[in-house]
């Protein structure tokens, strides 16, 4: 599903943010990516999103290079992850109907199609009946689900997470994280970056662990320094 | 690109993309109450803009049509050798008569001529001192009507001047033709003023759109990063471009025909002094169409212009 060969990015002005990192993450693989504060873990999931490129290596999701992605199709491969951030990113003037359908919409479908969808991935996570509410009457914890439901809505096979439990209690934390296991469980690739060690250990999940732009671990967590290939 | 089938199939995509334009344009229209000043004002610039191009237009179309009265006017005066008998006179006014290219010829024997000058001038009798009667006789010779052009008068006028009977012509254009270039004059100022407008137009309209795009900056980006291409995103900035042009070519309407009824009443003022049944033509239904047209594709390059450099260079 991602396919990282030897893969480095410069930003511009000459700080490099990942040094020759390659991984792979299977199709219907879930996967927690970690590391201290500046590591490397948003930098890693912007070059899965395209909203960056790298400098050096080869980036390959779905089977697509990305060095020969032209802008133009940039949006249609997007189409196929769902990015769910850390500061929500919702439209503060749609509904949260509309902030969840807006994948749909884009690829063409009117409210009345999108209507049964928007439905099932609010029900999903859990926001049953708060369709007609604007963001900022949500809870912290429920604008990040409104996100997930977004990232959900038209069924991608790659989510990526960055901080999904940034600022949430524990409990809410495990909850978002146990319905990321519900998606992986139907077949959906995940891979979630987060500094909550805690939560990692209880997942149980392959780790790939960043320092300083190099990964130095891909195992499980508990494992320590163990590496897996 | 997508690896997965598209989910629908293709006439169904083909009307959801009509049924989608339809819903943002009607969409847009709410978006210009989002920045209701900075619409009403663009909107106001374009409409007004339009004014004074489409007003000097119907100035400069009715001006063309009243010097085409004036061209009616037109007539050749020939002015004939003092030593012609009367029925040589005659015998030569039947010949240009029947030239393919004169309506009709009217004669005016020197003896009438004096007879006229007598009585117009206030010489009276002063005139009876005279030994000889100096006038000579004159032909005035009415060119048909495709032929009272200045060039083509002078055309013919120059063919009537070598007639053995002619001893000299006259056809006094100078000051039709200096009419025309006045009005040609008005006609290039009129062009280069509306290129220019039309430019400040568009230039407007796009700096409001691109303020539009800018102010919207967050949404564009999260809609870039859930998939949406650059087409999608600028469509409801298109429309309102499309919005800001319709509705400025109606406030061009109104502004327009305001601006001719009262240059119209000017007119007629100084035209009742004349006794002349003139009246000025305001915009006809294709005049109207066209300026509206106009407005449109102004408004519509101007948020092509802007949503073209500024949607595209936001970037996740
Ligand atoms: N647009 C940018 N231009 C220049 N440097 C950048 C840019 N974005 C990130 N960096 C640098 O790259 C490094 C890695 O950043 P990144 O955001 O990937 O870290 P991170 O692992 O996500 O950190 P955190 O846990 O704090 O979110 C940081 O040192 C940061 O300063
Ligand atoms: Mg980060």
């Amino acid at each position: 599903m991602i396919h990282f060969e030897q893969v480095s990015k410069n930003y511009p002005g000459g700080f490099t943010a990942l040094k020759n990192v390659s991984f792979r993450l299977e199709r219907g693989e879930m996967a927690f990516l970690t590391g201290h504060s500046g590591a490397g873990k948003s930098t890693l999931l912007r070059l899965i999103s395209l909203m960056e490129r790298a400098t050096v290596g080869r980036v390959a999701i779905n089977g697509h290079d990305l060095r020969k992605v032209g802008r133009k199709q940039v949006p249609y491969l997007r189409r196929d992850i769902g990015i769910i951030f850390q500061d929500h990113r919702l439209l503060l003037e749609k509904t949260i109907f509309d902030n969840v359908a807006l994948p749909l919409y884009i690829e063409g479908y009117t409210q009345g199609e999108a209507r049964k969808r928007v439905q099932a991935a609010l029900d999903k996570v859990g926001l049953a009946g708060k369709e007609r509410h604007f963001p900022m009457m949500l809870s912290g914890g429920e604008q990040q689900r409104v996100g997930i439901a977004r990232a959900i809505v038209n069924k991608p096979p790659l989510l990526l997470a960055d901080e999904p439990t940034g600022n949430l209690d524990p409990k809410l934390s495990m909850e978002i994280m146990r319905l990321f296991e519900s998606f992986n469980d139907v077949g959906v690739s995940v891979l979630i970056a987060t500094h909550d060690l805690g939560l990692i250990a209880r997942m149980r999940y392959r780790t790939l662990s960043l320092k300083e732009g190099e990964m130095i671990s891909d195992g499980l967590a508990h494992q320590g320094e163990a590496h897996h290939e | 690109m997508s690896s997965r089938p598209h989910k629908m199939p293709i006439w169904r995509r083909f009307v959801m993309f009509w049924v989608h334009n339809l819903q943002q344009a009607v969409g847009s229209l709410g978006e210009l109450s989002r920045a209701p000043w900075a619409s009403l004002m663009t909107i106001a610039v374009l409409g007004l803009s339009l004014t004074l191009p489409s007003t000097l237009y119907v100035v400069v179309k009715n001006s063309q049509a009243a010097t085409m009265g004036l061209n009616d006017a037109a007539e050749i005066s020939l002015f004939l050798h003092k030593d012609l008998q009367r029925a040589e006179v005659e015998t030569f006014a039947k010949r240009v008569e029947l030239r393919n290219d004169v309506e009709k010829v009217e004669i005016i024997f020197r003896d009438a001529g004096l007879r006229d000058f007598r009585a117009t001038s206030g010489f009276g009798s002063a005139l009876d001192y005279l030994e000889r009667n100096p006038l000579p006789d004159v032909l005035v010779v009415t060119p048909l009507a495709e032929h009272k052009s200045a060039d083509r008068a002078r055309a013919l006028l120059a063919q009537l001047q070598q007639e053995r009977e002619v001893s000299s012509a006259s056809l006094d254009v100078q000051w039709l033709e200096r009419l025309q270039a006045l009005v040609r004059l008005v006609e290039d100022v009129l062009g280069a003023l509306a290129v220019l407008l039309c430019a400040a137009v568009v230039l407007i309209v796009g700096n409001t759109i691109r303020l539009m795009i800018l102010n919207r900056r967050d949404e564009i980006v999260i809609m870039k990063l859930v998939g949406a291409t650059d087409g999608y995103i600028q469509r409801p900035f298109l429309y309102t471009g499309f919005w800001y042009g319709f509705i400025g070519g109606v406030v061009a309407w109104i502004a327009t025909a305001l601006l001719v009824f009262w240059i119209g009443r000017a007119v007629s003022g100084v035209t009742e002094l004349y006794d002349s049944s003139f009246r000025l033509l305001g915009l006809n239904f294709n005049e109207l169409m066209v300026l509206w047209l106009i407005a449109i594709i102004l408004g519509l390059s101007g948020s092509y212009i802007a949503v073209r450099r500024h949607v595209a260079a936001i970037e996740p």
